[in-house]
């Protein structure tokens, strides 16, 4: 079935068709317009799932393709350079599980806003706003060129504006939201001059065209549109230095944060880095730039999440860190493990997220040393987000434990010692932050009153910790036909099962859950204590290191002194200039106009003048008349 | 049947023949007061027409030794008018309704003015081009002057009527100059007459009569001034008409006569042309700003049109040519789904002028919007199609060397951003006037703006599959880069 592959197009269609029917016609009919749109993303669900279906029973693998596009735009010929813009779908291995794990989780978020929504006045608007995403979201995924990746790649930066700003009416919100648009604005530009640059250097947006000029012709020219490019990712994804945006992004309404901050948008810089792989592979310095950029964001995300109140701001380090993780997995050169993680952690972070969001509709707070014991009340909530702190952890057999594992294999494979220390590092504190969390939170003291949350919201929960269960053994390594073998670059790599690795960072793991019990359930250490001791330490941390405070300086001093700079040179000058043009212009129309006198004599003699105008012109010579 | 001539080839000339002519007999029978009606069966008739034009892709054949010539040009051509004309006999309806006499013939005449658009894009002679364009121009005439009482259409009237007599005057001096020097009407002959010899100044003469004729049809500055008046006076949706399809067929039949008949002296008129659509560009669009009638400004507005559309001629290739047909489909909806709204707005205030658009957009939502579509696709805005049609002309220029020329249009579309937003300005922004009310829009009218506003907005998103058919007939038309 071919068809159904060349009308791949069709899948971001019905979530557009909600979103234009929610705003214009349904917005008042709350529960008609959060069921159309959970009725469109479940029709792009079941026609993702018939895609991965086909590529699989068609043998399409990462190396053939197969791309449908119409030309959306041409121009240019002999003395114009050609301007080609298709309007087209790509699809591989790549694609299709990305297309899955979109709807899937949107599918989900969807179902549990439900009940998490419930009463809110924006109720319509915010599923509108969901199904808005989901089509730019799934128009990214498809997209077979870099133009079109962009479009949407600005949609859904959109989205996430408009969604973190959700609950505008809050200051922090609209603050929170601002922030995450200005900081990804200094990604987007990077990446727009980066793909302009690839074009004037190729000539093509086209992905696969692209591949191909890149593997005939590759050096060290690549380098600056390859790190311009890079910006992207680093934006959208909260890579160091631009991961500000993030923790901040948590003022949005948690099923947001679960499908937009943690499951998808936020992968997409991800990938768009595996998009255009071959871009990067290439270059020796912009991968090891890209590797361990990854690795320190890991780190550094890791560290700071360990002491900090909110739940969700806890989880949103970890999403950092997680993200952190992916990119040095394809910074070092492997493609299939990124992205493996990158699935899994879809799922356990979406998990992880919409039982916090179940914890916060209960408990009504987010500072979690003003929960407690709420294991007893809300068992399924605590069971699931148990699950997905195991799977985040990387304990065994679950998720989390074959997507990371399958990073540290490579990045010490590939001779990365030094970042395979500083990812197994990562993986204790991990373990040890969001074990602190399920301590504190579910276990202890009870200190507020809380009550299970609606089956709308449960069910989702149950479903995504069955899949932050069971997703990883498609990349298990005694799998035959695991993960990478379909989602690689260039030829299938096959890790070799290292029991050393797994042991090692299992040990780490147990290592941080024990230290988190030994802490907060045995208390046979006191945390108070120990962050007086190194008061200093924990104040740099607790505060993030103070990046923020760095950019709100360099923000304040630099930036607005130079953007004031440019406002009075343009309200002074440019506008003075173009007042005075602007005048004139209106003078001349005024004046001009008075030619009409409504007089139709006037009117001939201006024809018949003009014909003898032009005559006496064409007939001298010296005015370029005949000869 | 005459041997040797195929009459096949007429049908689409002949049915409208004939479609006029039943008009003024069911006229006849039809009781005085439900006269208006005669307007659906025009439409519907219009649209049988349109489907007949469909078997005539790809047909390119020549009937009569070259007086007539059935090409893809021709055809695209036929279309746009038929397309026009629908559009235009939907929104007349209702000003047809309140006429209280002669109703039937409006719709006649109106087909008969689109049989003679016709007969000007097919012509491959000089006489029956003359014909053709006088079949048109004379059923303007009695259109412009339909409203009979008011001052202002007779007088439009009468302006039309002199100065398109001098214009034709001085059309037929060209040709009759071309003619004497050429010895044969037949286009194709002439190129081939002139081809070999180098220019003569009588034949300078005779291609600057042209031009003016020409020019005046097409409103090229300075040969514009009557439009302004003659649109403003005019009943609303002739002014569409006279506006969209008299200006594209005059535009049609110039670009026979010019690139086929004169390829020869390209350059000596290529420079006028030049000239003329500087001028129009830069008077069309400065003088719009200062108007208060929306009729004025639009007609200015389309008079700016006709500057850009002339850059397809400077062009001188089947790009420029492909802009052209391509920029024309586009300035057919933009221009009669604005008038439309002016149409409907007018039946229901009586009034024209800009100010009483204040808060159309309470008033009126979907008068609001389609003018603000019309608006910005005529400003040339992406994503709209007026963007990617002036686009078309500015790369079909600028491939020629003339960048300067394309800055300048460039230029002037900025400036008639400006206007355009005037417009908007006051639909959106300003309060309505107290104690008005909801603006009743015509079943029909509305069904023909939103498919203008659609076909304006998909057409800006996704353009190729017109282009492509643009660019395609341009090329059998015209298969030069040069």
């Amino acid at each position: 079935m071919l068809k159904m592959l060349s009308n791949a197009w069709l899948i971001p269609i019905p979530p557009a068709v909600a979103f234009v029917l929610i705003v214009l016609v349904t917005k008042r009919f709350k529960l008609l317009s959060a069921l159309l749109a959970i009725f469109a993303i479940t029709l792009s669900f079941i026609y993702s799932i018939g895609i991965l279906l086909e590529v699989l029973s068609q043998g399409i693998t990462m190396n053939n393709p197969v791309e449908y596009s119409v030309n959306w735009l041409s121009l240019g010929g002999e003395t114009i350079r050609p301007l080609l813009i298709e309007a087209g779908v790509l699809i591989d291995p790549l694609t299709s599980v990305m297309l899955v794990v979109v709807t899937l989780v949107a599918l989900l978020v969807e179902i549990y806003s439900l009940g998490y929504m419930k009463g809110d006045p924006g109720f319509s608007v915010f599923f509108g706003y969901l199904s808005f995403f989901v089509m730019s979201m799934l128009g990214l995924v498809l997209a077979n060129n870099y133009f079109m990746m962009f479009i949407f790649w600005e949609l859904v930066g959109l989205c996430s504006y408009l969604l973190i700003g959700f609950y505008f009416h809050k200051h922090s919100a609209a603050k929170a939201s601002k922030k995450a648009f200005i900081t990804n604005r200094w990604g987007d530009f990077g990446f727009m001059l980066g793909i302009f640059s690839l074009f004037l250097i190729f000539g093509t947006f086209n992905f696969n065209d692209l591949a191909e000029a890149i593997g005939r012709q590759h050096g060290a020219f690549l380098i600056i549109p390859a790190l311009l490019v890079l910006a992207g990712p680093i934006a959208k994804s909260a890579q160091f230095p631009l991961h500000v945006w993030l923790p901040d992004a948590m003022e949005g309404p948690t099923p947001v944060s679960a499908l937009i901050h943690a499951a998808t948008m936020v992968a997409a810089g991800v990938y768009l880095i595996a998009r255009g792989y071959i871009l990067f592979t290439g270059l020796e310095a912009v991968s090891f730039a890209i590797a361990y950029i990854g690795g320190f964001t890991a780190l550094f995300a890791a560290i700071i999440a360990v002491v900090q109140f909110d739940i969700k701001r806890i989880i949103a380090f970890s999403t950092v860190s997680q993200l952190g993780y992916m990119v040095m997995a394809l910074g070092v050169g492997s493609l299939s493990a990124g992205i493996f993680h990158l699935t899994t952690h879809a799922f356990f972070k979406a998990l992880l997220f919409l039982a916090a969001g179940s914890v916060i509709h209960a408990a009504h707070t987010q500072n979690i040393f003003e929960m407690g014991g709420l294991s007893k009340s809300m068992k399924i909530t605590t069971w699931s987000f148990i699950v997905g702190a195991l799977s985040l952890s990387g304990i065994f057999p679950l998720a989390g434990f074959w997507s990371k594992d399958e990073i540290l294999l490579v990045t010490l494979e590939k001779g990365f010692t030094g970042l395979y220390i500083i990812g197994s590092l990562v993986a204790f504190l991990t373990a040890f932050y969001v074990f602190r969390l399920v301590f504190v939170v579910f276990f202890g003291k009870k200190k507020t009153r809380a009550y299970e949350s609606p089956l709308s919201m449960t069910v989702p929960l149950m479903v995504l910790a069955f899949l932050s269960i069971t997703s990883g053994f498609a990349g298990a390594p005694f799998v035959e036909k695991g993960f990478s073998s379909f989602i690689y670059f260039q030829e299938p790599h096959h890790v070799q099962v290292n029991f050393l690795i797994m042991i090692g960072s299992t040990v780490l793991a147990l290592g941080g859950i024990a230290l988190a019990w030994a802490v907060y359930v045995k208390k046979l250490i006191d945390p108070v204590l120990v962050t007086d001791r190194a008061r200093s330490l924990y104040v740099v941390v607790y505060n993030k290191f103070y990046i923020d405070e760095i950019y709100h300086w360099l923000f304040y001093r630099i930036m607005m002194n130079i953007g004031k700079a440019f406002n009075w040179n343009d309200r002074h000058v440019v506008d003075g200039i173009f007042d005075g043009i602007a005048g004139l212009t209106r003078a001349a129309g005024a004046k001009l106009r008075l030619v009409h006198t409504g007089n139709l004599q006037n009117y001939a003699l201006v024809i018949f003048a003009s014909v003898v105008i032009i005559v006496i012109w064409m007939a001298v010579p010296v005015l370029g008349g005949i000869q | 049947m005459i041997a040797g001539i195929d009459f096949s080839l007429l049908t689409v000339e002949i049915f409208t023949a004939a479609l006029g002519l039943g008009l003024l007999i069911i006229n006849l029978i039809v009781p005085g007061n439900q006269r208006s009606a005669t307007g659906y069966l025009t439409v519907l008739g219009l649209l049988g027409i349109l489907l007949v034009t469909l078997s005539y892709e790809g047909v390119e054949k020549t009937f009569m030794d070259g007086m007539y010539i059935i090409d893809p040009f021709a055809t695209f051509f036929k279309r746009l008018f038929l397309v026009a004309a629908i559009l235009v006999t939907i929104s007349s309806l209702p000003f047809v309704k309140k006429l209280g006499y002669n109703e039937g013939d409006f719709f006649s005449l109106l087909v008969f003015a689109t049989l003679g658009m016709m007969v000007l894009v097919s012509a491959g002679e000089l006489i029956t081009l003359y014909l053709g364009l006088e079949l048109m121009t004379i059923s303007f005439y009695i259109l412009v002057s339909f409203k009979k009482k008011d001052a202002k259409s007779c007088e439009a009237g009468i302006k039309y009527i002199i100065l398109s007599a001098m214009s034709s005057a001085l059309l037929l001096y060209g040709l009759s100059l071309v003619y004497g020097l050429t010895k044969t009407t037949i286009i194709e002959q002439i190129a081939s007459t002139l081809a070999a010899g180098t220019m003569q100044p009588l034949m300078a003469l005779g291609i600057i009569f042209l031009l003016a004729g020409f020019g005046f049809k097409i409103s090229l500055v300075p040969f514009h001034m009557w439009a302004p008046d003659v649109y403003e006076g005019a009943p609303t949706p002739i002014t569409a008409f006279l506006a969209v399809a008299s200006k594209a067929a005059a535009l049609a039949a110039f670009v026979r006569i010019f690139l086929i008949g004169f390829p020869a002296y390209q350059e000596y008129w290529i420079t006028l042309v030049i000239v003329l659509s500087v001028l129009t560009m830069v008077l069309g669009n400065l003088v719009a700003i200062p108007q208060t009638n929306i009729k004025r400004l639009l007609a200015y507005s389309s008079i700016s049109q006709a500057g850009y559309l002339l850059l397809g001629i400077v062009a001188f290739s089947s790009m420029g040519i492909g802009a052209i047909l391509f920029f024309s489909i586009i300035y057919v909806f933009t221009n009669v789904g604005a008038f439309m709204v002016v149409v409907a707005l007018s039946t229901s205030t009586g009034s024209h002028k800009i100010e009483d658009y204040s808060g159309l957009y309470r008033r009126a939502p979907l008068l609001a919007v389609v003018m603000l579509f019309c608006l910005l696709s005529l400003a040339g805005l992406p994503p709209l199609a007026g963007f990617v049609g002036k686009l078309y002309l500015f790369i079909a220029v600028i491939e020629k060397g003339y960048i300067w020329l394309a800055l300048l249009a460039v230029l002037m579309s900025m400036v008639s951003v400006y206007y355009y937003l005037l417009v908007v300005k006051v639909m959106f922004l300003k309060e309505p006037p107290q104690n008005s009310g909801i603006i009743k829009v015509p079943n029909g009218l509305q069904i023909a703006m939103v498919f203008s506003l659609i076909l304006i907005i998909v057409l800006g998103i996704y353009p190729k599959p017109l282009s492509d058919l643009a660019m395609s007939v341009a090329h059998t038309f015209f298969p030069f880069s040069f």
